[in-house]
């Protein structure tokens, strides 16, 4: 396909200046105490995950609460392609994104059946009872809660073909070469790239207006000739196969898997990821994704001890003072500012840390600031 | 067709339409004629909006039928009367207010150009030179040019019809609908929409128009059908249907405003 790399200059540079950061994250990362590598894989894990729902949310507006199930399903696939043919990444890969990619299709074809509110609740119930007969009935394949794991009986018939099994449990490897810690992340990083690439194709795409026209006018779009019900789905499968994806990724830098990545609560922090970070937009998702790992991994890791340190230049007086406040808000309590930060997003920046950052660049143009157009929301009548 | 006989593009067949106890239309028999614009008026509540929600397929007539080119349109979805070249004008518009105005009119041209399905990834909306041109030249006819780059949802009431008519008139439909096409234009907007309206006349496209405003009527109709109470009560030329005092009647008065346009 000649027209594959044909791309708006606009589109080209995004790339570059996204590519230039993910693969620099271990450096910018250092200062903010988060460039070890099993944090920068979930940075990217994440981004891929938030970056697929949002072609269905922002695109097509269709909420999905489900959407950890295809993770959930994307790891369980490949974990088992580990342990039934080889730890190559890619045969895992690949059936991760084709297996989340057929889930997707038969909950998106009944679950797109409503919309709104309705269909929220049909994904989430899905998503629901993927959870629970993980768990239950399906713990010969899910092996329950003590999560599918690795284990050295397994045939991996690939791999037995090319010599005997070694005597510890074998890793995650690219034709032949294994790969740990910062390897991980720059193979994550490398997917991630694909991904953002892909999205971007879509974005700048006929079929990405059309997904937006979608969100904007359904009753417009069916007079207009259209039939929305396959755009939907075909949106619905593309962010199912990215929700797989990261789902595969997460078992290629720690091949197991567990019931709890489908848990509602999994589906909430993608949709939580997406809005903070910009509905419709990008790299919105991803800096959403990027905020909530950080706040989950480093925030909740503060204690009071590093918190003194922190607050070393307050008097001595008022120091106990400020540390006890602080602490509220870490450890345990990174919940808490993770929800204040929602809050005020929401509130103050309905697009999104990208609306923010869209309207800081509007003041640096201008010295006074423009009038925003204000997109009315034209409610159909009739 | 056979015979010699004018071409009838859209056969309104003994179509009724009841709400509950409301017999909203009756006996309604039509035939639109190809390249002819056909108006169709009525007091307020005649039925006229329903009567076009049946022709589109919004509404399931409760017998009756409504052949479009020897295709039956009862029971067809919105998409499928679409493809087939039946395009609608809406009363309130009915627009995409997050999509750019050039996007607005270059979506209906895809559904022109790829049917009703298609995944089309690969190439970006910038190669897309082709409908680019036209949807320019499109909005061009309709005055709205230099707007192409505002959201359509930032537009004026009347700018927003323009809009609406330029996503039809890309599809070059064989049948369009135009529910009231000037109502809540100023009386330059709608002089504007008359000349537009005249120049698609020229080039032999079918229509079917509703509207209220008789200098609109007057200007553009081929063929007036009068409605009231869900029933035609007059069908003619304009001349014929100006003189009949069947539709002075049911204008209540109206006389004075048929007889005003003269």
């Amino acid at each position: 396909m000649g027209n594959l790399f044909i791309m708006p200059r606009r589109d080209l540079v995004v790339f570059v200046i996204f590519a230039a950061v993910v693969l620099a994250m271990p450096v910018w990362l250092g200062p903010l105490g988060a460039a070890y590598p099993g944090l920068l894989q979930k940075f990217a894990i994440f981004a891929i995950f938030a970056i697929g729902y949002n072609i269905l949310f922002g695109l097509t507006g269709y909420l999905s609460f489900g959407h950890a199930a295809f993770l959930g399903v994307g790891s369980y696939t490949a974990v088992w392609s580990f342990k039934l043919l080889t730890m190559d990444v890619f045969p895992a890969i690949i059936f991760a994104v084709l297996v989340s990619g057929l889930f997707a299709l038969v909950i998106g074809w009944l679950s797109l059946k409503r919309s709104g509110i309705y269909f929220s609740i049909l994904t989430l119930a899905f998503a629901q009872m993927c959870y629970n007969l993980a768990y239950s009935v399906l713990t010969p394949i899910t092996n329950g809660e003590t999560s599918l794991q690795l284990t050295r009986q397994d045939p991996r018939v690939i791999d037995a073909m090319f010599g005997p099994a070694g005597d510890s449990l074998p890793t995650a490897s690219i034709i032949g070469h294994n790969f740990t810690g910062f390897q991980g992340f720059y193979f994550c990083a490398a997917v991630l790239l694909v991904a953002f690439f892909i999205a971007q194709k879509i974005f700048s795409s006929p079929f990405g207006m059309m997904l937006r026209a979608i969100k904007s006018n359904q009753t417009r779009m069916n007079y207009t000739g259209f039939d929305t019900k396959p755009y939907a789905l075909t949106a619905f499968v593309i962010s199912g196969m990215y929700a797989g994806l990261a789902g595969a990724l997460l078992a290629v830098t720690d091949p197991l898997a567990g019931a709890e990545r489908m848990q509602w609560t999994a589906s909430g922090e993608v949709v939580l990821m997406t809005i903070l970070g910009g509905v419709g937009t990008l790299v919105g998702p991803v800096i959403g994704a990027w905020l909530i790992k950080y706040f989950e991994n480093i925030f909740s890791a503060f204690n009071e001890s590093m918190l003194t340190r922190i607050f070393s230049w307050v008097p001595e007086g008022l120091r106990d003072w400020v540390v006890t406040i602080a602490s509220k808000f870490v450890g345990e309590g990174w919940h808490l500012t993770l929800g204040l930060l929602f809050v005020l997003v929401v509130v103050f920046l309905p697009g999104g840390i990208m609306e923010g950052v869209r309207r800081i660049g509007a003041l640096l143009r201008r010295p006074t600031p423009p009038a925003t157009p204000t997109a009315m929301r034209a409610q159909p009548a009739e | 067709m056979p015979d010699g006989k004018p071409n009838v593009v859209l056969h309104v067949a003994d179509v009724h339409k009841h709400f509950g106890g409301l017999h909203a239309l009756s006996d309604i028999d039509l035939d639109i004629e190809e390249g002819k614009t056909h108006a169709i008026i009525g007091p307020n509540g005649a039925g006229k909006s329903t009567l076009l929600n049946v022709i589109i397929g919004r509404l399931p007539p409760t017998s009756g039928t409504v052949v479009f080119d020897g295709q039956v349109l009862t029971g067809k979805k919105p998409h499928e009367i679409n493809q087939m070249g039946v395009v609608r004008v809406f009363q309130t518009p009915e627009i995409f207010p997050e999509l750019s105005v050039l996007q607005n009119v270059m979506a209906p041209a895809f559904a022109k150009r790829d049917g009703a399905f298609r995944i089309n990834i690969f190439r970006p909306l910038e190669a897309e030179a082709g409908i680019r041109e036209e949807a320019e030249s499109i909005l061009e006819d309709v005055g709205l040019h230099e707007r192409r780059s505002t959201h359509a949802g930032a537009l004026s009431r009347g700018d927003k019809r323009r809009m609406e008519l330029a996503m039809c008139l890309i599809q070059h439909p064989r049948l369009l609908l135009l529910d009231e096409p000037t109502a809540g234009m100023s009386r330059h907007d709608t002089n504007t929409t008359i000349a537009l309206l005249q120049k698609i006349k020229q080039r032999g496209m079918t229509k079917v128009i509703i509207e209220h405003d008789m200098h609109v009527v007057f200007s553009l109709a081929d063929k007036i059908s009068v409605l009231s109470g869900g029933r035609i009560i007059a069908e003619g030329l304009p001349d014929e249907v100006r003189g009949n005092v069947k539709v002075q009647e049911a204008y209540l008065g109206g006389a004075h405003r048929l007889e005003a346009v003269h």
